[in-house]
């Protein structure tokens, strides 16, 4: 080529300076310009993400809902509600992991979650004691599956062991591996493996922090709200361990 | 590159910018609204097929300019003119120079192949390879294209 493409003349530089009929670009662009165009593309983006969401074109889609932990990122696919996870967590990590194990097809779009946010909300609240949510199992492994099932049975304000969640899942010496299960819940709170608790009544582990196992576990009655740091675990349904 | 598929959202994110400049610049603001919907939809579309170590750029770019070409085809059929006074933002008109007005609209005035290696070249911020890839010709061809368009534009534009 004769290189006659020059690169850096005045008509070039307006170009790229300037941003074509609307909108500002560069950093010497005017600020107002550059955040008029952002904004538009910003809202054009949303506009997208809605669309896609209700016409049924995004396999995944995820919002924020607000909880007395901080916003948790809830998702569903167009089975039910696949994911909930914690403030903690990193958002980019969860949406790659949603990527590799559903589809990248992801948008944020809070239409398709208005039904899961309210229920959080009410439980939350104390109003609901039970979700009526179709949920997505699809993360969740097979012998995971068993072991979440049964603790799905578990009713608001009571608790079982481990021991016992493993013999209702088929595996009566598995308790650590149904221990494992219930710590990759992929749809804690919803799925309640709060409720599931060491033989003697001590809290165990919880992936979102014991912490918030013994907020959850208080709000629903379960266990006495703590005086003085004494803890009670009343079991409803008292069985063998 | 990462080896895997950014989320659509991110990708959308990543991209949402350019992508508006780039139809603004082509199409005008009026219909840049359609064209960006129908070129993310497209996307979408197209997204778990496409390889991960694609370039998202100049891809969703090449999406953009095919809708770009689709919606100044059927303008043309309905007689509009291309540098369509309306099409410009009211409001970013008045805080531009005048200057800046002067070169978009003969932006929007140039042939369309020269008008999208122009804008695919400086707005896209695209190298030569991705803009003859995006408009479909070989490299040589882009060079030419973007060269008889700047040549046109300093004609009209005083620098």
């Amino acid at each position: 080529m004769s290189g006659s493409t020059n690169e850096t003349g005045p008509i070039e530089d307006a170009l790229r300076r300037s941003v074509g009929p609307s909108g500002g670009r560069r950093r010497d662009a005017g600020a107002g310009e550059r955040q008029v165009s952002e904004r538009q593309a910003g809202d054009a983006a949303r506009r997208l993400a809605a669309r896609v969401a209700a016409e049924g074109l995004a396999d995944v889609s995820y919002a924020s809902a607000d909880s007395p932990f901080g916003p948790l990122l809830v998702a569903t696919t167009r089975r039910g509600l696949v994911r909930v996870a914690f403030p903690e967590e990193d958002v980019d990590s969860v949406l790659e992991s949603l990527a590799r194990g559903l589809s990248p097809r992801i948008v944020e779009a809070p239409a398709p979650l208005d039904t899961v946010r309210r229920e959080l909300d009410e439980y939350f609240q104390g109003r609901r004691r039970d979700f009526a949510l179709e949920l997505d199992w699809a993360l969740v492994g097979r012998f995971g599956r068993r072991v979440l099932r049964v603790t799905s049975q578990i009713p608001y304000g009571g608790v079982q062991s481990y021991g016992e969640v493993a013999a209702d899942a088929g595996s009566p010496r598995g308790s650590r591996a149904a221990g494992n299960a219930l710590g990759s819940n992929p749809i804690p709170i919803v799925i309640p493996c709060h409720r599931v608790l060491r033989s003697g009544g001590a809290l165990g582990g919880y992936g979102g922090g014991v912490e918030r196992k013994r907020w959850l576990l208080e709000l629903e009655g379960a266990i006495a709200v703590r005086r003085q740091g004494e803890r009670v675990a009343r079991q409803r349904a008292p069985r063998r361990d | 590159m990462s080896d895997e598929l950014p989320p659509f959202q991110r990708f959308l994110d990543g991209h949402r910018d350019v992508v508006w400049r780039f139809l603004v610049s082509s199409v005008g603001h009026s219909e840049a609204e359609d064209c960006f919907q129908e070129t993310f939809i497209a996307a979408l579309r197209a997204y778990p097929r496409l390889r991960a170590d694609s370039n998202l750029r100049a891809w969703v770019l090449t999406i953009a300019h095919r809708k770009a070409m689709d919606a100044h085809r059927g303008r043309s059929r309905r007689a509009v003119p291309v540098a369509d006074p309306a099409a410009v933002d009211a409001r970013s008109a008045t805080a531009r120079p005048a200057h800046d007005e002067a070169l978009w609209n003969a932006v929007g005035e140039l042939p369309a192949r020269q008008r999208s290696a122009v804008v695919l070249r400086y707005v896209g911020d695209l190298p030569h390879r991705d803009v003859a890839a995006a408009i479909g010709c070989s490299e040589e061809a882009a060079r030419r294209s973007l060269h008889e368009g700047l040549t046109r534009l300093r004609k009209v534009v005083p620098a």
